[in-house]
């Protein structure tokens, strides 16, 4: 093991965590602020990704395909507030997982009807599919964009939560929702906006993991727990919580898939080590959120109040 | 009185009764996966056996059929709820399709078990042809472990010495490996194994440039192969090491790939390139109707739609005598996409077996060309562990 390669790692984990970055800032937001449970974030992530290759595959653009895609994602995510989620801020989290759940099933199946069950076509621009050459070590330039535009996303909402009044109002909603709706601030208008936001990331997140992943139905579900596993680690309803949190488990995930079968076969017999590294490397994660549950319940970086 | 209309009764009953295999209708249910990711798989599969029957007027072996299509939706127990349906209320004599290995397992023995018959055109797990094996039991594609055993051999052949393999970390994945290793002679200096859920493979990937082996071997299905592929390509690892692989550059995968597959080495029966006049017939009929290039899994089945055609002529629709129709689908009396086919004593083909690269077809479309066949009448390991003759 080299240092090189560590730190190779070290920017996979950096870039894995950026990715989800993205879609846990939209998801902490609708749980923080609205109370709400939205399993059906993975299923916008999805649609974002499709319309991205559909737009990529007219027009052969990928910048187009973003252009498109965020705007018609965020558009899709307060449709189906409006129509849908909004009647359901009412009931418990039971009714809203049910729901959100159905939602996921019901996307999956519509974009099996539209495009077809096999994976769409999608590919980086030609400026960045190539790779640089890192301690010896191809690194795809892709990445390196969707790490830039992780860290451009980051400042972008640092600045719009802490420095606009309409952070002011989102961050006020997290904290005390009753109060914000008794100074007379539209809530419901307020929801809207913030699912919508949300729901345009999401379509940013999908539309950035179309060259790498494969776009297709039920490809929200896996990264969706990821996510989950961000925003309670990070604390939820926190925009901090979600950027160290999600760098965090991108991190830890990445390291330990990457080293740790390599180390456990130092210490026991390759076949054993063989069978429980990936499977030890892939509860890492899952060990990290139970340990901040047990330590800080209310995450790493909770909202402030007061 | 009522002794007359008894009687008419009955006699139109048996008039029913020995008219019955002359004229009914058969019914196949045809079971896959439909929906959800997997979902291109059983369509492939479904679209690959309607081409016969539509192509014969609705008929096969010149009965008319009634193909029940069912989703088993990846989910053993719905499947075996869907083969209580098919065999005790549709009273089905022959159950094709089934694309999953997990799925095969749940269903092969409740079927075979009430005699009827199993036209299997994808799934091949290691029990059905070994021990667990049926003279019920029919399967148009291979044995899991086949379709990696060749490029083991493959690999071997090109003389390469040290090789990490990859595969998900589940049943299918492992025993890729295994048959991988059951015909490579050189070294296999890591296994890697990752989570099925798992996307992205930019942690193992960074390993593998940084082992730098002869070859990598993977077996990555579906979507996960999309993922694999075109993330060996962005690290730029295509054309530097050979990248060998199973089920993971396939028809399904190709059309979301594209050009990023070029140069990824396949192992399986068949290709859209096969010079022999069933295949030709096959893919162009195939394309003309859907517009797109045939994957393996649509020829198995427009196989296992052939070999009815051909069994059910020769007992004349009548599928009620089991023997004599076992006898018909032992025989394999029809002309195979693949060339030579026969049946194994354990119901699954001897077959060659071939390595296909994946290029740009005359078309300019990205296509598999055949490139070398390492395995000839390859029959599957299993098959001296099934006790049948």
């Amino acid at each position: 093991m080299t240092l090189g390669l560590f730190l190779i790692q070290a920017l996979n984990g950096l870039q894995l965590g950026l990715l989800l970055f993205l879609l846990a800032a939209g998801l902490t937001l609708v749980f923080g602020i609205m109370n709400f449970v939205n399993l059906a974030h993975g299923s916008l992530y999805m649609m974002g990704a499709y319309i991205a290759a559909a737009v990529f595959n007219a027009s052969d653009s990928f910048v187009l395909a973003g252009v498109v895609a965020v705007p018609a994602t965020m558009l899709l995510g307060m449709i189906v507030e409006r129509v849908a989620l909004s009647r359901l801020y009412q009931r418990d989290h039971l009714d809203q997982v049910m729901a959100t759940f159905g939602l996921i099933l019901f996307f999956n199946e519509l974009v099996r009807i539209i495009w077809g069950p096999a994976a769409v076509y999608m590919n980086a621009p030609e400026a960045l599919s190539g790779s640089v050459m890192l301690f010896g070590i191809g690194y795809p330039s892709y990445r390196f964009a969707i790490i830039a535009v992780g860290l451009l996303v980051g400042a972008g909402l640092y600045w719009l939560i802490h420095k606009t009044r309409l952070g002011m109002l989102i961050r006020a909603g997290a904290s005390k929702p009753d109060m914000v709706a008794a100074l007379g601030v539209n809530i419901s208008l307020l929801n809207t906006l913030v699912f919508g936001l949300g729901a345009g990331l999401a379509g940013l997140a999908g539309w950035m993991a179309g060259p790498i992943l494969s776009v297709q139905s039920g490809m929200g579900e896996p990264i969706l727990i990821l996510t989950l596993v961000v925003i309670v680690t990070g604390g939820i309803g926190s925009i901090r919580g979600a950027f160290y949190g999600a760098i965090l488990v991108g991190v830890v995930d990445t390291i330990g898939r990457a080293f740790l079968p390599a180390l456990l076969r130092e210490v026991v017999e390759r076949s054993l080590a063989q069978a429980a590294g990936p499977a030890i490397a892939s509860i890492l994660i899952y060990l990290l959120m139970a340990v901040v549950l047990a330590i800080r319940p209310q995450g790493l970086f909770p909202v402030k109040h007061g | 009185m009522r002794i007359r209309h008894s009687l008419v009764a009955a006699g139109v009953l048996a008039a029913g009764l020995l008219a019955a295999p002359a004229f009914a209708q058969i019914k196949i249910g045809f079971m896959a996966e439909l929906s959800g990711p997997q979902g291109a798989l059983g369509q492939d599969q479904y679209d690959g056996f309607m081409l016969v029957v539509e192509a014969n007027g609705g008929k096969l072996g010149g009965v008319p059929v009634r193909v029940l299509k069912e989703d088993s939706q990846l989910k053993p127990v719905i499947a075996s709820q869907i083969v209580d349906k098919l065999i005790e209320k549709e009273r089905v004599p022959i159950i094709t399709g089934i694309t999953f290995s997990n799925v095969m397992m749940a269903v092969h023995r409740k079927i075979t078990e009430k005699e009827v018959f199993l036209i299997g055109s994808n799934a091949g797990p290691a029990p059905i042809a070994g021990a667990q094996c049926s003279p019920y039991s029919f399967i148009t594609s291979w044995q899991n472990d086949s379709q990696a055993e060749v490029v083991g051999k493959y690999a071997s052949d090109r003389g390469y010495r040290k090789v990490i393999g990859m595969a998900p970390n589940y049943q299918a994945g492992k025993d890729a490996i295994a048959g991988f290793r059951r015909f490579y002679k050189g070294e296999m200096i890591d296994e890697i194994y990752t989570p099925l859920n798992q996307p992205d493979f930019s942690a193992e990937l960074a390993q593998v440039a940084a082992s730098n082996p002869d070859a990598v071997y993977v077996f990555y299905p579906g979507g996960l192969g999309v993922n694999f592929v075109r993330q060996y390509k962005q690290a730029g690892l295509t054309g530097k090491i050979p990248l060998l692989s199973t089920s993971t550059a396939d028809g399904v995968t190709l059309p979301a790939l594209k050009n990023d597959a070029l140069g990824v080495i396949s192992g399986t029966f068949w290709g859209p390139d096969f010079a022999n006049p069933a295949s030709k017939k096959f893919v162009s009929d195939f394309e003309n109707k859907f517009n797109r290039i045939p994957s393996q899994y649509a020829a198995q089945s427009y196989d296992a739609a052939l070999l009815l055609d051909a069994a059910l002529r020769r007992v004349k629709g009548n599928v009620g005598d089991k023997r004599a129709f076992m006898a018909a689908l032992k025989a394999a009396d029809f002309k195979s996409v693949r060339g030579k086919f026969r049946f194994n004593n354990n119901g699954f083909p001897i077959q060659d077996q071939h390595v296909f690269e994946v290029t740009k077809d005359a078309n300019g479309r990205v296509s598999l060309k055949t490139l070398a066949t390492p395995m000839k009448d390859h029959e599957d390991a299993y098959h001296t562990q099934c006790a049948l003759k």
